[in-house]
């Protein structure tokens, strides 16, 4: 009688224990299901992004040839043209520009911290460049509109005998710039790093002076990186939106001159939401706008991100 | 033999004054605001909405759009959160060592940061479309938690990863499940960079403004429900500017102040947040 009991007892702990086990690997199995679910969904998230896009655009992509879209230079959504080429054109010219001056202005920055600054220095600059990348685009455009739009109009402008309102490509240009540094110079940054510290010392140890070592020794190894590093940039650029809105001048024209206005896609997609649904085929032609800029900014970040990862590779 | 020596000078000036340059903008992007914003900025416009012809440069604030940007920058962390936690402890806890699975989701995450915001914006308004949802609170918070879902992740993963191994394998071998390690040793020892990621992805999505100009709308009233438009703070600052009335324009640049005052405590914070919050660290 009393070893029954004692049996039951037994029993009923063993069965209290495996329920406890069964409930805590359900909740770990639930877990890693759900978990894997949300992998998956975030893995895919740049596809159905595309796709969702690539649907919203079908309507206007079946009545129109999509060469006629992307290279007819008429906009009349009223009367049914919806030629992209002057917004493409805007981008281009925008991105173009900002890159010509944020690249070499990046790269001799990120050469100072990354070779030459003192530690001090690099301590207090580098926090400096990330509070740049976290200013508001908006607030970008408001300075733009302060300083360098007075600026072109006045002076620049003039200094060539010609007239601007100032909202131009230039003005556009120099905004994204801005921008732009902290992307360049920190990506730049981490591709220094990973050039090895003796390459360094067997040129210096060779009698080159500091700038032959970066020029030649840790430029050469360096160089896929930094052409990364400004492609992210033009990426960064070319979708940039409110800022460009605020100072490009938004005329639908080819410009055809730094002076000129511009009117860059993702301006065109944010300052036309209010009336799209009104006009027939308008909000298709938008998202299909929107979908041409997902596609370019896809094809620049996976390039440039697949040679940060051989390079990052090439480290271990 | 000289000329190198020159040159060597030369592009070390280049350098100081590029780095000079760089510094000088964020410089002059502050003051400007500051110079800017400050005579504009009256304690009425924190805590007043706009009242009528507010946009002609009558009385009002705009604490309608502060409000609505914290809603909905808060609203999109919670979501973004929920989402980016799961994943990163998926990527590291749960995930087999090197999985080709777990490296796409990072290059296609890595990818997905570099999407601009307006593509987010127009992908959120056909989310709507599908689901038949208006330009609302609801649906700016979506577009924005997707917009700052690779940001947060991405600065999540990077210090789950940095977890010794040593931790897990020691919580294993006491018993627990991979899920009770995730929750009770991982998460905890990670806290102050999770919370980093956070404060740093919530940043972004209170200064973005093209991600809401399609999904959240614009109100003059504070928002109460999730289906009603909200206004933001960016968007609040745009519209001003667009008006032709100097006296509303110089509220713009007093609003620009204070969005420009919210970013810089979230990224102070953010700063001294690495620095403490140590306490569950195993070092």
């Amino acid at each position: 009688m009393g070893y029954d009991e004692q049996a039951q007892r037994n029993d009923n702990a063993k069965t209290g224990t495996s329920a406890m086990h069964l409930i805590r690997g359900l909740q770990d199995k639930l877990a890693r299901i759900s978990m894997l679910a949300l992998a998956c969904f975030a893995g895919l998230l740049v596809l159905l992004m595309a796709l969702g896009l690539y649907l919203r655009s079908w309507p206007i992509l079946e009545s129109m040839p999509l060469m006629e879209l992307l290279l007819s230079s008429s906009w009349h959504p009223l009367k049914g043209e919806f030629g992209l080429l002057p917004f493409l054109a805007g981008t281009v010219w925008v991105t173009g520009v900002s890159i010509v001056i944020a690249v070499p202005f990046s790269l001799l920055c990120a050469m100072y911290l990354a070779e030459y600054a003192p530690t001090r220095i690099r301590e207090w600059v580098k926090p400096l460049v990330d509070l740049l990348a976290g200013i508001p685009s908006v607030v970008y455009g408001i300075c733009g509109i302060l300083i360098i739009v007075p600026l072109i109009k006045d002076y620049f402008a003039p200094l060539f005998g010609s007239f601007s309102t100032g909202y131009s490509v230039l003005a556009g240009g120099v905004v994204l710039a801005v921008m732009v540094f902290p992307i360049i110079i920190h990506v730049s940054l981490e591709v220094f790093a990973s050039v090895p510290y003796e390459v360094r010392e067997a040129s210096l140890a060779l009698g080159a002076t500091r700038w032959q070592t970066t020029k030649k020794v840790v430029m050469r190894r360096a160089m896929p990186g930094i052409l990364a590093a400004a492609v992210l940039g033009l990426s960064r650029a070319f979708g940039e939106t409110m800022a460009v809105l605020m100072v490009a001048g938004n005329v639908a024209r080819v410009p055809k001159s730094l002076l000129d206005p511009a009117y860059p896609l993702p301006a065109l997609i944010a300052n036309n939401y209010g009336e799209m649904m009104s006009v027939p085929l308008y909000d298709s032609a938008l998202m299909l706008a929107s979908l041409v800029l997902l596609l370019v900014v896809l094809f620049f970040n996976v390039l440039s991100r697949l040679i940060l990862i051989r390079i990052e590779r090439g480290i271990q | 033999m000289k000329l190198r020596f020159v040159e060597e000078k030369f592009f070390n000036l280049l350098m100081v004054v590029s780095t000079v340059l760089i510094v000088a903008s964020l410089v002059a992007i502050l003051v400007t605001v500051f110079i800017k914003g400050l005579p504009a900025l009256r304690l009425s416009m924190i805590t007043q909405v706009p009242k009528g012809g507010f946009y002609l440069g009558k009385e009002g604030g705009i604490l309608n759009a502060i409000l609505g940007s914290l809603y909905l920058a808060g609203g999109a962390t919670v979501l973004a959160i929920f989402i980016s936690l799961p994943i990163v402890i998926y990527f590291n806890v749960y995930a087999p060592e090197r999985s080709v699975f777990v490296n796409l989701c990072r290059f296609s995450l890595d990818v997905l940061w570099g999407v601009p915001s307006i593509v987010f914006g127009a992908f959120g308004f056909t989310i709507m479309l599908f689901f038949g949802l208006r330009a609302s609170l609801l649906g700016g918070i979506i577009a924005v938690a997707l917009l700052i879902l690779p940001v947060m992740s991405r600065a999540m993963d990077e210090v789950v990863k940095m977890v010794p191994r040593g931790l897990l394998e020691a919580s294993y071998s006491l018993g627990a499940t991979k899920l009770e390690t995730s929750v009770k040793v991982v998460v905890r020892q990670a806290l102050p960079g999770i919370l980093t990621a956070v404060l740093v992805a919530f940043g972004r999505g209170i200064g973005d403004a093209a991600s809401v100009i399609f999904t959240a709308g614009f109100t003059d009233s504070i928002p109460i429900s999730l289906m009603r438009p909200a206004a933001t703070l960016p968007l609040a600052i745009f519209f001003q500017l667009g008006t032709p009335f100097p006296e509303v324009q110089e509220r713009a640049y007093a609003s620009a102040l204070v969005l420009t005052f919210m970013i810089l405590v979230i990224s102070i914070a953010a700063r001294l947040l690495t620095k403490s919050f140590t306490k569950h660290v195993i070092k």
